[in-house]
């Protein structure tokens, strides 16, 4: 309560929220990257997406991907489980390793990349089948029949999503009578409970309103206790609150990559700062 | 608002539009409603009306019609009336209806004591029953007789259900495994043929034991039908006609009876129901102008779902080719476009099709190579249900496919991305969460193609349909199922009796009704169709993304 100034900048709101994160003591930071990308191209057709992107996140942290609209940080995202793959006319090139595996080698089996690599979506994409259902989905595709084992499943990811206390009564009801803000938390505990080491999330609060929007926050500091988490957001004040280290793209590049704290109060480029300032958008 | 202004505010569309709708509707409304009334009518029980002519003839029937038609002999009275009688009596008058001019009518009566008999052969019979005769020895006379014709009509149709039962279950039984011993005989010719070491005389022996073993019952079984036909086919039953001649029908050979201007309005309607149910569950007598149209219905529902046990998985995977596997290009494209011609092609040459290529191709080479012992008498190389449900299902399939490619395409793709993203395979996607989620837009398909295969002839008169199949293509003997039979059909039924059959005018109601009731059996899938795909709906209702 020291501060009386009213000050409506953005660039003040999102330093106030840097400050008031605890902040990780970066000793403590794990010297095992979960992702390494060195030299990565993305083209699409003739149009180059992405351009030699060079960097490494870090293992049971949250990476905070910004940048302007069409600048590739998804595209970049949806690398990392080959989810470009469903897209014809997608060429990728340059070295990509999650947790160790190659993900663009010729051996690399898609499948095991997709299962330790989760995704949430930007609109939560719950299956038409009972909450139930859309959690155990992927242990019944990857051919677990075990009752006991699938409600054990079920019943840790829904907690870790902190979804189970809304939901355990009606586990057998469609998954799309649900709020969106469950929703969302309902396709987290969904990609959680195959148990992936790394999950993706693509602007996963976009859709949301506010109070839901925190409760996805919350879910993520707490999830990245055990897993790596990459987010691609718009919103920078989402960024600021839950991420550990940020990336800001441009253009198809990676322009600034480092804390967050740092990268939003003393920005190194120009072009960092004009965005997170708001001067271009 | 005058019309200018409706123009100006672009608002005049409403009344062309909508008059284009009620135009429609009208006619559909007035399609069923003609049918309906004209088939559901010709049950109800009717007043026989004794005309007596001023040239001193007397006819009595019903009252079918009445028109007015110009005369050209009288200038001075250039139209006249005439009305259409039904006067039965067939056999003994050599016509069944008759047009009477109205100025030829001497007195006009509804009497007594005049009854409508529904007989075997020749159409109905109007008369009085006048005695009733057990052997050689009368038995009752006048009123008595009339009196006693109810419980008489009554007995006979359970002693024709018991010679039914003889003739057809257990007769028909022995007649079914001597023929299979028969075959199986020939098969062992066959063999013998083929490996003239092996020894198959045991076989042999076996076999012709069990056909002697066949004959014998089959000897018992026929004197014991004879027996019963010796003891229920004794009665006879005289009637008078309005001219005066007397004619004796055997109780056996009476359907139903009952004095038309004696019935209140519940006898009426009891005898309307009565007509209404031997309609729906009988077999059809008199070259089809009468009894019933079981057959006919059971053929239509079996060939409609044969029909669609094929036409959707075939469809479905077509489609599922189409979306999910092939890249989209101008290849993908032609076959689109000419899947949807397709489906323009008219069904008597997707019949011509079926006859050349299932018919005579299949059929014919499945015979030879399975069946080889009872040609040159064809098993599947004849027209056949299987035949005829395949040919509708290549018929229908651009249907099926069109519907469902659309139903894949709506997806979203939101859905498939969160399956692939969790891990599963293409195929597993599909499989859990792309077909269920576009299962309620294959089945629109699918009502869509039942509803065109349900009413579609041509291609069947090639294929298989038959004006009078004399078994069911699903009975009681081994293999139950009998697809190489021909079968009946409602569609062909309409033509055959309303076009091909020697006694039109009698066989009139009979189209209208059997049209009304393949309506409401097209009617019928649909709707069950429809209640599954609500069902599914429900259960996966998809977001709009």
């Amino acid at each position: 309560m020291e501060t009386t100034v009213v000050d409506d900048s953005p660039v003040l709101r999102i330093r106030t929220a840097v400050r008031a994160r605890e902040v990780v003591p970066q000793a403590e930071v794990a010297a095992q990257p979960a992702i390494r990308i060195q030299g990565l191209n993305l083209a699409y057709v003739d149009n180059h997406v992405l351009h030699d992107i060079t960097m490494e996140i870090e293992a049971e942290r949250v990476t905070a991907f910004i940048g302007p609209s069409g600048c590739g940080k998804s595209t970049l995202l949806r690398c990392f489980n080959r989810m470009n793959d469903l897209i014809d006319g997608v060429r990728v090139w340059g070295d990509l390793s999650v947790m160790g595996l190659e993900v663009n080698g010729a051996q690399t089996d898609v499948i095991e990349v997709r299962r330790r690599v989760g995704m949430v979506f930007q609109k939560s994409n719950p299956f038409p089948k009972s909450i139930y259902e859309n959690v155990v989905y992927g242990l019944r595709i990857a051919g677990i029949r075990d009752k006991p084992t699938l409600d054990a499943a079920c019943e840790r990811s829904l907690r870790s999503a902190a979804l189970w206390d809304e939901v355990k009564d009606r586990l057998d009801q469609s998954g799309l009578g649900l709020s969106g803000g469950q929703m969302q938390r309902l396709c987290i505990a969904r990609a959680i409970a195959v148990e992936p080491e790394i999950i993706l999330m693509d602007e996963p609060c976009s859709a949301l309103d506010p109070i839901a929007t925190v409760k996805i926050e919350e879910l993520i500091y707490e999830l990245k206790e055990k897993y790596t988490i990459v987010i691609v957001t718009h919103n920078l004040q989402q960024a600021a609150r839950v991420s550990d280290r940020t990336a800001f793209f441009w253009l198809g590049r990676l322009v600034e990559y480092g804390p967050t704290a740092d990268l939003f109060t003393k920005p190194q480029d120009k072009l960092t700062e004009d965005y997170i300032t708001g001067r271009f958008g | 608002m005058s019309l200018r202004k409706q123009v100006q505010r672009g608002e005049h569309l409403i009344w062309l539009t909508g008059t284009a709708l009620g135009g429609s509707l009208l006619m559909i409304a007035g399609l069923i409603a003609v049918i309906a009334v004209n088939g559901l009518g010709s049950f109800w029980p009717r007043p026989l009306v004794r005309l007596a002519l001023t040239d001193g003839s007397v006819f009595l029937g019903e009252q079918v019609q009445s028109e007015t038609i110009p005369d050209p002999d009288h200038p001075d009275h250039p139209k006249r009336d005439r009305i259409q009688l039904r006067v039965g009596n067939r056999d003994l008058l050599g016509f069944d209806f008759k047009w009477i001019d109205a100025d030829r009518i001497g007195s006009r009566e509804l009497p007594l004591a005049v009854w409508y008999v529904e007989r075997r052969e020749y159409g109905p019979l109007f008369g009085t029953p006048v005695a009733i005769k057990s052997g050689d020895r009368e038995v009752a006379q006048g009123e008595e007789a009339a009196a006693r014709l109810p419980e008489l009509v009554a007995r006979a149709a359970g002693d024709r259900a018991a010679v039914r039962r003889l003739e057809k279950d257990e007769i028909g039984d022995i007649n079914h495994r001597i023929e299979r011993a028969r075959l199986e005989l020939k098969r062992l010719d066959f063999e013998a043929h083929r490996a003239p070491a092996r020894d198959l005389s045991k076989q042999r022996a076996a076999l012709e034991q069990r056909t002697a073993a066949e004959k014998a019952r089959y000897q018992v079984k026929q004197e014991e039908l004879a027996r019963l036909l010796d003891s229920v086919a004794g009665t006879f039953v005289t009637f008078r006609t309005a001219d005066g001649t007397e004619k004796e029908l055997r109780s056996l050979d009476i359907f139903r009876a009952y004095p038309a201007n004696e019935l209140g309005t519940v006898g009426r309607l009891r005898v309307y129901l009565s007509r209404l149910w031997a309609f729906l569950v009988e077999e059809p007598r008199e070259s089809n102008t009468e009894g019933g149209i079981f057959p006919a219905i059971f053929g239509t529902v079996m060939m409609v779902m044969i029909m669609s046990v094929m036409v959707v998985p075939l469809g479905v995977l077509a489609a599922l080719y189409l979306r999910e596997y092939a890249r989209q290009g101008p290849l993908v494209r032609l076959v689109r476009i000419a899947v949807n011609n397709l489906a323009g092609v008219p069904s008597i040459v997707f019949g011509v099709f079926g006859l050349g290529f299932f018919v005579y191709f299949v059929g014919g080479n499945i015979d030879r190579f399975f069946f080889p012992e009872s040609l040159p008498a064809p098993t599947y190389g004849t027209g056949g249900i299987l035949w005829a449900s395949l040919t509708l299902a290549l018929l229908t399939v651009p249907v099926v496919i069109v519907a469902s490619e659309e139903a894949l395409a709506a997806v979203p793709r939101s859905m498939r991305e969160a399956s692939l993203a969790m891990g599963a395979t293409r195929f597993q996607t599909m499989l859990r969460v792309v077909l269920p989620a576009a299962a309620p837009g294959i089945l629109t398909g699918l009502i869509l193609a039942m509803a065109r295969g349900a009413g579609e002839v041509a291609p069947l008169m090639l294929t298989g349909v038959v004006k009078l199949a004399p078994e069911l293509p699903l009975d009681g003997h081994f293999p139950f199922f009998h697809l190489d039979r021909k079968f009946m059909h409602l569609g062909f039924h309409i033509y055959d009796v309303g076009f091909q059959s020697p006694n039109v005018e009698a066989a009139k109601p009979m189209v209208y009704t059997t049209a009304i009731l393949l309506l409401l059996i097209v009617l019928l899938l649909n709707l069950t169709a429809i209640l599954v795909r609500n069902h599914l709906r429900k259960k996966y209702q998809t977001l709009a993304f």
